[in-house]
This record gives structure tokens, C-alpha cells and sequence, in this order.
């Protein structure tokens, strides 16, 4: 099975606009995942329209990672948002639902960051 | 002279971890006016394990039983979802049985899921023989599952490049014939849900999302599809699917009801397509030799008893993952679920929660 996908590298900074043209265009948000490559975090944003799916990828230093979120286009990212930001460690600017670090509650802070320190 | 505006005190009632509806932990802080909920806060991350971490350290062909354990009611098809993903990546053609015996599995573990949710929200709006007879023929599809798996939980069954056991045709046929009088028991049983004024009124007009809603929030499965929105992971294509035939079960009311008729009618759906499944399974291999390691990336996504789930993973041509991520129905449907929450009664909240069918283990992956 290999149903069409694509991957497009987009600037952190534009992620707010992108959004609200995908949600504009009609796509709902799929999902929000962070992967630690080298010395960067790549943080995949996949929108799925019927069958169609098509995921935004922003890459950034791990080292004091920002990002702006989207939840002003896609509420519902709040919680990707905050997951990321606690399993990761990653920052979001302006999460319209932003839990401080405690929706997860993990023994080990940002666990899934690769310097993290197993418990 | 206007008349002096009044607040009414609010109150915030904690809804778990621990409830008697809930038999895995999420919290849920309700805010009430009386007995009105305005708002619901989620904590979630209780039991959070940390699986999709043991990429790093599992070669590639292990992470099929880690992801097999990320739920105990669709274990199935999360190993299946994790293959085909990894399937995709490495240009693994799966041999057809193999695909077809997928299918088998997969709505097998559909049905017994349903049966399940519909055992538990009877439970919960106070129909305990409700409850007592969706389980009695529940057990008899888990039978079939230990039958031809040797599983009730965790199957097993599934691997890259095909799966492990075959089930023989005689039997295949022989489950075919015992799927009549099951759908039969079933029937029965749906009836009350449909017809029974208790049921009917503890789910009629409860917990509405409208298809806007849902689409904005991310609803996935029968949450979305109580909502009117037509879409089925399986029309994909993935597995046997493009070779049987069906149609997204979609109800417009967006309630508590509606869902609760998407999941009965898709039991139904389920039946007829094992017997399809059963009735053009092609005879041949179950799985093909795995060279190699996974070089690429890919969102594999596929349709779960409770909606949409999707597993991305990258690897660079070593034996461990470089990334293993499941998006799993329930985290997706927590939105829509506060959504939902904001109006209704307090009495309401479990049976509510319940209709999104939540398995926080799958959340909590």
C-alpha cells in the first residue's frame, strides 16, 4: 500500500500562514510528530484530506527550539503541541492551550530528547 | 434601574483517574455552573510508557511485538500498521494471503472491539444484562481469534513481509458458517440499543459534535463518522480491502446515538466483510524473505475500531529506527471530546467520554 504522500521543507516562521491556507483549503490536521536528527529537531506536520495526505516538515536546532503554533488555525493541535513540548522539550509561541509541562506526567523531564537521562 | 448581574459560582469537579467508567486513567477537571459543565481540562500521561523510544534500541523486526503492545484490544492491527509501514519503506510486496488473512484479523479484532464499547456504554447508562449479553457474544469471536491465532490479546500473527501462521481453508470455512448464528445473537442485541426507550434516552441528543466540529477538531472513526463525515482509512487500500466491497457507515446526528449506530451497523459491515475475505482468500505463500534494513520514511495510516491511526517511522539503513511515532485514534478524538462536554449535565460526563470509545493505553503509547 503505498497511498500518495508528500513532504515539503517549510520555514518555521511561515508555519502559522501555511496552516491557515491548509485549513482554508479544507485539510484537517492528521497528526504532529518531532524527530531528533543530529543536532536538529524535524517536526513533521501531516494534513490529511480524504486519502490525500500531505505533511509540512520544519526543521530546527535543538538547542533552544522555538516554533510558532498553529492552534490559531487548528485548535485541536494543542495537544500535539503540548506533547512535543513535553517529550521533547520543544517551545511553542502563542499555544492557545499550553499545560506548562505538566499534560504528560513523565518521571524524566523531556524524555524523548536525545541528552535526556533514563530514570 | 437594570436588575444586578449575577455570576453563578462555578465548581470544578475532578473526573478521574480513577472512575468506575473509566477503565484506564485519563483526568478530566470539570468546570460546572450547577449542574452544567462549561468547560473540561484533560491530564492525560498517567501511564505513559515511552514505546515509541525503544526504536532506538529494538532492531526493526522487534518493534512489531512492541508495537503489537501498544494496545490490548486492536494489538492486531497496531503491528499490522507498524508492517506496512515499514512494508512501504523498504518495496516489500506482501504476498496476497497474507494480505487477505490481514483483513481476516483485523475485522475480527473490529467486531470484538465494538462488541466490547457497546458492553461497557450499557454498563455505564445502568443496563448491566446489556452489558452481560454484548460480552457473551464478544467471547465467541474472541474464540475464533484464539483459534486461529492461538492469541485473546496479543495475536502475534503479523510480521514484515507477510505473517506467521496460515489458517487452513476447512477451518476458514467452518468460521464462515458459525459467523451466521453469531450475527444472529447480535442482531438481538442491536435491537435494544436501537429501539429500547432506556437506551434511547440516555443517548438521544447527548454529546453533540456537528460535522464542522469534527472536521476542525481532528474527529477520527465512528466519532467523526456519527458526525457525517464519510471517510474510512480503508478505502486506502491498504491489505485486501480494494478487493472487497464496501461503504464508510456514516450517520448525520452527531450524538451519542449516532455513534453508537455507526459502531452497531459497522459489526455488521464486519461480518459481511470476513465472509468476503473468507469466500475469495487466495491460496499461496504468507510471507516473503526481509533483506536489508529500512532506508526512508512513511506515514502509514489505517483505520482502527476507534477511528484513523498512523504510524510514521524513518530509518537510515541501520537495524534500529530513527523514529517511530503512532498517532493513535483516541489522542486525535480528545478535542472533539471536550468539545462535546461543554452543556451537558454533569450525570452525563461518563456516557459521554465513553462514546469516543477511549483506550488511553493507545494514547498513552
Amino acid at each position: 500500500m503505498t497511498a500518495a504522500q508528500s513532504i515539503e521543507p517549510v520555514d518555521p516562521s511561515s508555519l502559522p500562514n501555511r496552516a491557515a491556507a491548509m485549513r482554508a483549503d479544507g485539510w484537517r490536521l492528521m497528526q504532529i510528530c518531532c524527530t531528533t536528527v543530529g543536532p536538529n529537531f524535524e517536526i513533521l506536520y501531516s494534513f490529511a484530506n480524504q486519502l490525500a495526505l500531505k505533511n509540512l516538515r520544519a526543521t530546527l536546532p535543538r538547542e533552544g527550539a522555538r516554533l510558532p503554533s498553529i492552534t490559531g488555525s487548528y485548535l485541536c493541535a494543542f495537544l500535539y503541541e503540548n506533547e512535543i513540548h513535553d517529550l521533547f522539550g520543544v517551545a511553542f509561541d502563542g499555544l492557545a492551550i499550553d499545560f506548562g509541562g505538566s499534560l504528560l506526567k513523565t518521571r524524566v523531564k523531556n524524555p524523548f530528547a536525545a541528552n535526556a537521562t533514563p530514570a | 434601574m437594570s436588575a444586578p448581574t449575577q455570576t453563578k459560582p462555578r465548581t470544578i469537579v475532578p473526573f478521574g483517574p480513577q472512575h468506575p467508567v473509566l477503565p484506564e486513567p485519563i483526568h478530566l477537571d470539570l468546570v460546572l455552573e450547577d449542574e452544567k459543565v462549561v468547560d473540561a481540562i484533560p491530564t492525560i500521561g498517567f501511564v505513559h510508557r515511552g514505546l515509541e523510544k525503544l526504536c532506538e534500541k529494538h532492531d526493526f523486526h522487534k518493534m512489531t511485538q512492541v508495537a503489537e503492545r501498544v494496545c490490548g484490544i486492536c494489538s492486531f492491527m497496531h503491528g499490522m500498521g507498524y508492517c506496512q509501514a515499514i512494508e512501504t519503506v523498504m518495496g516489500i510486496e506482501v504476498p496476497a494471503r497474507a494480505l487477505f488473512l490481514r483483513t481476516f484479523w483485523a475485522e475480527l479484532s473490529r467486531v470484538h472491539s465494538h462488541l466490547l464499547w457497546l458492553g461497557l456504554i450499557a454498563d455505564a447508562f445502568g443496563f448491566e444484562s446489556l452489558f452481560m449479553h454484548s460480552w457473551r457474544v464478544r467471547e465467541k469471536i474472541l474464540d475464533i481469534i484464539e483459534e486461529t491465532s492461538g492469541g485473546r490479546v496479543i495475536f502475534g500473527s503479523c510480521k514484515i513481509g507477510g505473517i506467521r501462521r496460515d489458517v487452513a481453508d476447512d477451518i476458514l470455512r467452518r468460521i464462515r458458517r458459525e459467523l451466521d448464528p453469531i450475527e444472529t445473537e447480535f442482531r438481538d442485541i442491536a435491537s435494544v440499543f436501537d429501539q429500547d426507550p432506556t437506551a434511547k434516552r440516555r443517548l438521544r441528543g447527548l454529546g453533540a459534535l456537528s460535522r464542522e466540529d469534527a472536521h476542525a477538531l481532528g474527529a477520527v472513526g465512528p466519532t467523526a463518522r456519527g458526525s457525517g463525515i464519510d471517510f474510512d482509512a480503508r478505502k486506502l487500500g491498504y491489505a485486501a480491502y480494494p478487493q472487497l466491497e464496501f461503504e464508510p457507515v456514516v450517520e448525520t446526528a452527531g450524538d451519542c446515538q449516532a455513534r453508537c449506530s455507526v459502531r452497531i451497523r459497522e459489526i455488521h459491515q464486519s461480518f459481511d466483510l470476513l465472509r468476503q475475505a473468507i469466500d475469495k482468500m487466495p491460496a499461496g505463500a504468507i510471507e516473503v524473505p526481509v533483506k536489508g534494513n529500512p532506508n526512508g520514511e512513511y506515514m502509514s495510516r489505517l483505520e482502527q475500531p476507534r477511528g484513523e491511526v498512523g504510524y510514521y517511522v524513518k530509518g537510515d539503513g541501520k537495524k534500529n529506527l530513527g523514529r517511530f511515532r503512532v498517532r493513535t485514534p483516541t489522542f486525535a478524538n480528545i478535542p472533539a471530546l471536550i468539545h462535546m462536554l461543554k452543556g451537558c449535565e454533569f450525570a452525563d460526563v461518563p456516557v459521554i467520554v465513553l462514546t469516543i470509545d477511549p483506550c488511553i493505553s493507545c494514547a498513552e503509547r
